[in-house]
C-alpha cells in the first residue's frame, strides 16, 4: 500500500512536470508578446528591452523554464507582470472560494444525479428511463453561460430569492452550485444507472429476492453499495471537468474563484498567472485522482492496490 | 524673464469651450456609491496603472501638480498652486500649495514630486508611462539606467519644484496631469516595494481602506482633502468579477449605482427602448477614434490611391448601424471633442464607384486579395464583416483574422497586417491634445518595429510640423499652434494611411439616487465617471 502510494505519488509529480512544461512551451510560442503588455502603446523599444531583460524573458527558453522551475521548487510562483502582486498571494485569495464551489457542486451533483440514476435502472427500457436519460444528455450538453444566466434571472431577479451573484454567505452559494449540479448530474445518473444496470442481474441480487427481502432493502442494502463504485471514479475525473467550467460559472455569478484569475490573465497574457493556475488546478485534478483510487478498496475490498 | 502665472481661468482659455451647464441643485453629503467591474483591478500604483479602470481610482486616490476641471478638458493647477513658465519655455517653476497632507497624516514637500518623477522615469519600475517624459532635461540618462536620477527636475525648497525641458514643450502641463506623474510618498513605496499598487497612499479625495482580492475595493472619504467641501460621497465601493448582464441586473434592482463596463452591447436596444432607464443613462464624446489601418510599406498600399479607395469604399453609416448608433461618424483621426480638430472637413465621402475608378487608376482594376485583422471580441468580429463586405463591392477580397487583443497588437506591431480594424484596442488619447493622437500612431516614432503605428506610415515633413507645433508653449500662441495641428492631420487625411470610421460615444448608466452634472459621467479623463465631484441626492 505505501509502495503504492509512493508510486502514485512520483507518477503525480511526473504529470505536474509535464503540465508545466507543455504550459510553458505554448505561452512562449504564443504570437503575443507579455512584455508589450507591461511596456503599454507609449512605451519606446529601449522602455521594452529594459523590461524583458528585468524579467529574464530575452533568455533562451530552456533557461526560462529552467529558472521558472527552481523557484517553483522554492514554492515561489513568481509575481503578475501586470499587477505586480505575487502570485501565491492572488492564489491562496482566490483558492477557498473555489473549493467551497467545487464541493458544493459536487454535492449538487450527486444529489441530483444518483436518484435519477437509479430510478433510471430500476425502470429499464420503460418512458422514465427514456425520458431521464434523454434529460440528462440535455443537461451535459447545455451551455453553461445560457443556465447560469436563466436560473439568476429566474430565482434572483424574477423571484428574488436569492442575491444576484456575489460571495459571502450560503444564499450566494446555491445558485452556482445549482447550475454546476444540474449540468454535472447527467454523467453522474448515467453511470449510476448502467452500474446498477449491471447489478440488479448479478446472482447476490437474485439470492438475495430469493431470500425474501424486501425491494427497498435489497436496492439501498445490497445494489447500491456494489453499483457506487464507479461514482467515486466519477468524482475524481469530475474534477477536471469542474476546472474547465469554473470559468464561466465563476464570471457570470461574480464568484472570486481561480477561474476568474486564470480568465483575466489570459486576456492580459499574464504568463505567471496562468502558470499557477494551470499548476494548480493540474494538481487538483491529480490529487482528486489519487484519492479515488485510494477510497475505491476501502469501499469494495476486492479491488487490491499494487 | 517674462512671468506667466496661469490662474484657472486663464488656463481654460487654453482648451476647448467645454459644457457645463448650471448645476440644477445644490450638493448633498454622504452615502456609498457601489461600482461595478468584471476584472479585478490591476493595480492602483500611479505609475503602473494604464488601463481605463484604473486610470479613474487612481485619479481619486492620488493627485498631481496639474488637474483637469471636472467634466471637462480643461487643465486647472492641482498640487500646484501656481506655476511660471521661462520666456523659452523650457523652465518651469511650480509653486506647491502648503498644507497638503498625504493619507498618512505627512505633509507633502517638493522632494515627493522629484522622488515620484524619478521613480516613474526610472527602468525598474517599469512603468509603462515612462516615454511620457522624454522631454524633460536628462530623461535618456535616468531612464537608461546610468543616471539615478533626472538632472532637470529639482526642489531647491519645500514648497518649489523647478522643471528644466531639453525641448519646449506644449503638452507638459498636460504631462504633469498625467496619473504617471501623481505624487508618491518616498517612505510608503519603499516600504511596500512592488505592494505599494495594492496597499496606496496618496493625496487624494479618497483613500483606500480594503482590498479583497477578486471580490471588493472600499474607498472612504479624505476629510483632509485639500480641497475644501470635496468629495461629496462618504465612500465607494468596487465590487469587481461581476459580467455586464448581471451588473445591468443588479442596477436594475437597484443594488449597483454604476456598472463600469457600461451597458452590454446585447442590451443596449432594451435598455434605451425602456423611457424610465433610457432617463439614468448620460450620453457624452470621449476622445476615441474607431479606424482601418493600411500598411503602406507593403503593396498593394503602397499606393496612395488604393488607401483613398479603400476610404471611400467604407459605408460608416452601416457600420454604425451595426453597433447600434453607439457613435457618430468620423471624418479624420482626430475625435471632435479634440482641440485641432477640423471643423467642417468632410473627410472621404461613401463613393464605390469613384473607389474602384482609383483602385483602376492604380492598376488594381480586378481588384486584389488580403488580410483584415480584428479583435475577436463583440462587436469587432461583425464590424469587420460589414467592412469586408465594403471592400467586396469595389472587387478588394479581404479574409477576416479574428484573435485575441495581444495577438492583433503584434500583428500590427511587427508590420505583418495589412489591415486592422482597430475596435477594442483603438487609440483613447492619454490626454486631451492633437499631439498624443500623431507621436505614437501616425508618427515616424511609433513607425517601428512593436510601435502602435500599424500603418508604418512615416512622413518625416509631418513629424518637423509636429515638433514645430509642439514648441508653441506660449499660450497666445494656442490658436496658431491647434491651426497647425489641423494642417497635419489634414496632411495625414491626403495620405490616408488610416480610414478613419467612427467615434465611440460613451453612455453610462447610472442609478436614480445619483447626483450631479451629468458631466461628470461622462468625464472625458476620468472614466466612467469623476468619483470625487458626484454625490446621492437624498
Amino acid at each position: 500500500m505505501a509502495a503504492y502510494i509512493l508510486r502514485r505519488l512520483v507518477q503525480s509529480a511526473l504529470i505536474l512536470l509535464g503540465v508545466s512544461f507543455i504550459t510553458f512551451v505554448l505561452l512562449y510560442v504564443l504570437p503575443a508578446d507579455p512584455v508589450r503588455q507591461i511596456a503599454g502603446r507609449s512605451a519606446t523599444a529601449a522602455t521594452v528591452e529594459s523590461i524583458r531583460q528585468q524579467l529574464g524573458l530575452d533568455k533562451p527558453f530552456l533557461v526560462q523554464y529552467g529558472n521558472y522551475l527552481v523557484n517553483l521548487l522554492q514554492g515561489d510562483f513568481g509575481r503578475s507582470y501586470l499587477q505586480k502582486t505575487e502570485v501565491a498571494q492572488l492564489l491562496v485569495s482566490r483558492l477557498p472560494a473555489t473549493l467551497i464551489l467545487l464541493v458544493a457542486a459536487i454535492f449538487c451533483e450527486l444529489l441530483i444525479g444518483l436518484p435519477l440514476g437509479i430510478i433510471a435502472a430500476l425502470n429499464r427500457g420503460k418512458t422514465v428511463d427514456n425520458g431521464l436519460m434523454l434529460t440528462s444528455f440535455l443537461t451535459v450538453s447545455a451551455p453553461q453561460f445560457v443556465v447560469a444566466l436563466l436560473l439568476l434571472y429566474v430565482f434572483a431577479v424574477r423571484l428574488g430569492w436569492f442575491p444576484i451573484g456575489g460571495y459571502g454567505t450560503f444564499a450566494h452559494i446555491v445558485l452556482p452550485a445549482l447550475t454546476l449540479g444540474i449540468l454535472g448530474s447527467g454523467w453522474y445518473s448515467r453511470i449510476m444507472r448502467s452500474s446498477m444496470v449491471d447489478v440488479l442481474r448479478a446472482d447476490f441480487i437474485r439470492t438475495a429476492r430469493a431470500k425474501g427481502l424486501s425491494r427497498s432493502k435489497v436496492i439501498l442494502g445490497h445494489a447500491l453499495p456494489n453499483a457506487i463504485l464507479p461514482i467515486i471514479a466519477m468524482i475524481g475525473i469530475d474534477i477536471g471537468l469542474f476546472m474547465s467550467g469554473i470559468v464561466v460559472v465563476e464570471s457570470v455569478f461574480g464568484w472570486p474563484g481561480i477561474g476568474q484569475l486564470a480568465w483575466q490573465a489570459i486576456q492580459r497574457v499574464d504568463i505567471p498567472i496562468i502558470m499557477g493556475v494551470t499548476l494548480v488546478s493540474a494538481f487538483g485534478i491529480v490529487i482528486g485522482n489519487l484519492l479515488a483510487d485510494l477510497i475505491s478498496p476501502l469501499i469494495d475490498p476486492r479491488i487490491k492496490l499494487r | 524673464m517674462k512671468k506667466l502665472i496661469l490662474s484657472t481661468a486663464l488656463a481654460s482659455l487654453m482648451a476647448l469651450p467645454a459644457f457645463m451647464p448650471a448645476q440644477a441643485e445644490e450638493p448633498t453629503y454622504g452615502g456609498n456609491m457601489v461600482v461595478t467591474y468584471k476584472d479585478d483591478v490591476a493595480t492602483l500604483d500611479p505609475a503602473i496603472g494604464y488601463d481605463w479602470q484604473n486610470w479613474s481610482m487612481i485619479k481619486s486616490v492620488f493627485d498631481g501638480l496639474m488637474d483637469y476641471e471636472p467634466g471637462t478638458t480643461n487643465l486647472r493647477p492641482g498640487l500646484a498652486e501656481s506655476y511660471e513658465i521661462s520666456e523659452d519655455g523650457v523652465t518651469y517653476t511650480f509653486k506647491l500649495r502648503p498644507g497638503v497632507k498625504f493619507h498618512n497624516g505627512r505633509e507633502l514637500v517638493a522632494e515627493d514630486v522629484v522622488y515620484s518623477l524619478n521613480r516613474v522615469v526610472n527602468p525598474a519600475t517599469q512603468s509603462p508611462g515612462q516615454g511620457f517624459f522624454s522631454m524633460i532635461e536628462g530623461f535618456n540618462e535616468a531612464a537608461a539606467g546610468t543616471a539615478e536620477s533626472l538632472s532637470g527636475v529639482s526642489a531647491p525648497d519645500a514648497g518649489t519644484v523647478v522643471i528644466k525641458l531639453s525641448r519646449p514643450d506644449a503638452t507638459f502641463l498636460h504631462v504633469m496631469a498625467l496619473n504617471f506623474s501623481f505624487v508618491v510618498p518616498k517612505e510608503v513605496v519603499e516600504e511596500a516595494g512592488a505592494d505599494f499598487g495594492k496597499k496606496p497612499v496618496g493625496t487624494g479625495a479618497f483613500k483606500l481602506t480594503e482590498w479583497t482580492l477578486g471580490q471588493r475595493l472600499v474607498f472612504e472619504k479624505n476629510a483632509d482633502y485639500w480641497i475644501k467641501g470635496v468629495p461629496y460621497l462618504d465612500g465607494f465601493t468596487v465590487e469587481v468579477g461581476q459580467e455586464p448582464v448581471v451588473a445591468l441586473l443588479r442596477a436594475q434592482n437597484g443594488e449597483v449605482d454604476i456598472p463600469g463596463d457600461g451597458i452590454p452591447p446585447a442590451k443596449f436596444v432594451e435598455v434605451m427602448k425602456d423611457p424610465a432607464q433610457a432617463a439614468q443613462v448620460v450620453e457624452g464624446g470621449q476622445l476615441h477614434t474607431g479606424y482601418i489601418t493600411m500598411n503602406v510599406t507593403q503593396a498593394p498600399f503602397d499606393k496612395v490611391e488604393v488607401r483613398r479607395a479603400v476610404n471611400m469604399a467604407i459605408n460608416k453609416d452601416r457600420i454604425i448601424q451595426v453597433i447600434n448608433g453607439r457613435a457618430v461618424p468620423a471624418t479624420q483621426p482626430l475625435p471632435p471633442s479634440m482641440p485641432g480638430y477640423t471643423q467642417g472637413y468632410e473627410g472621404y465621402k461613401y463613393d464605390p464607384e469613384g473607389a474602384k475608378k482609383l483602385l483602376a487608376d492604380a492598376g488594381y482594376a480586378d481588384g486584389f486579395e488580403t488580410e483584415l485583422y480584428v479583435m475577436n471580441t463583440d462587436p469587432n468580429p461583425r464590424i469587420a464583416q460589414a467592412i469586408q463586405q465594403d471592400l467586396k463591392a469595389i472587387g478588394i477580397n479581404a479574409s477576416i483574422k479574428s484573435l485575441a487583443q495581444a495577438n492583433v497588437i503584434e500583428a500590427g506591431g511587427a508590420g505583418n497586417a495589412p489591415m486592422i480594424w482597430s475596435g477594442g484596442m483603438a487609440w483613447i488619447a492619454d490626454f486631451p491634445d492633437p499631439a498624443n493622437f500623431y507621436y505614437p500612431i501616425l508618427g515616424c516614432a511609433g513607425a517601428v518595429e512593436g510601435g502602435w503605428n500599424w500603418s508604418k506610415y512615416c512622413n518625416e515633413e509631418l513629424d518637423m510640423m509636429a515638433a514645430q507645433a509642439d514648441s508653441m508653449v506660449d499660450p497666445a500662441k494656442l490658436d496658431e499652434r491647434l491651426a497647425k495641428w489641423s494642417e497635419i492631420y489634414m496632411k495625414v487625411m491626403e495620405d490616408a494611411p488610416w480610414a478613419p470610421v467612427f467615434n465611440e460615444q460613451r453612455f453610462t448608466l447610472k442609478s436614480a439616487r445619483m447626483g450631479g452634472d451629468d458631466a461628470l459621467y461622462v468625464d472625458p479623463v476620468s472614466i466612467p465617471i469623476n468619483y470625487d465631484y458626484v454625490y446621492i441626492k437624498e
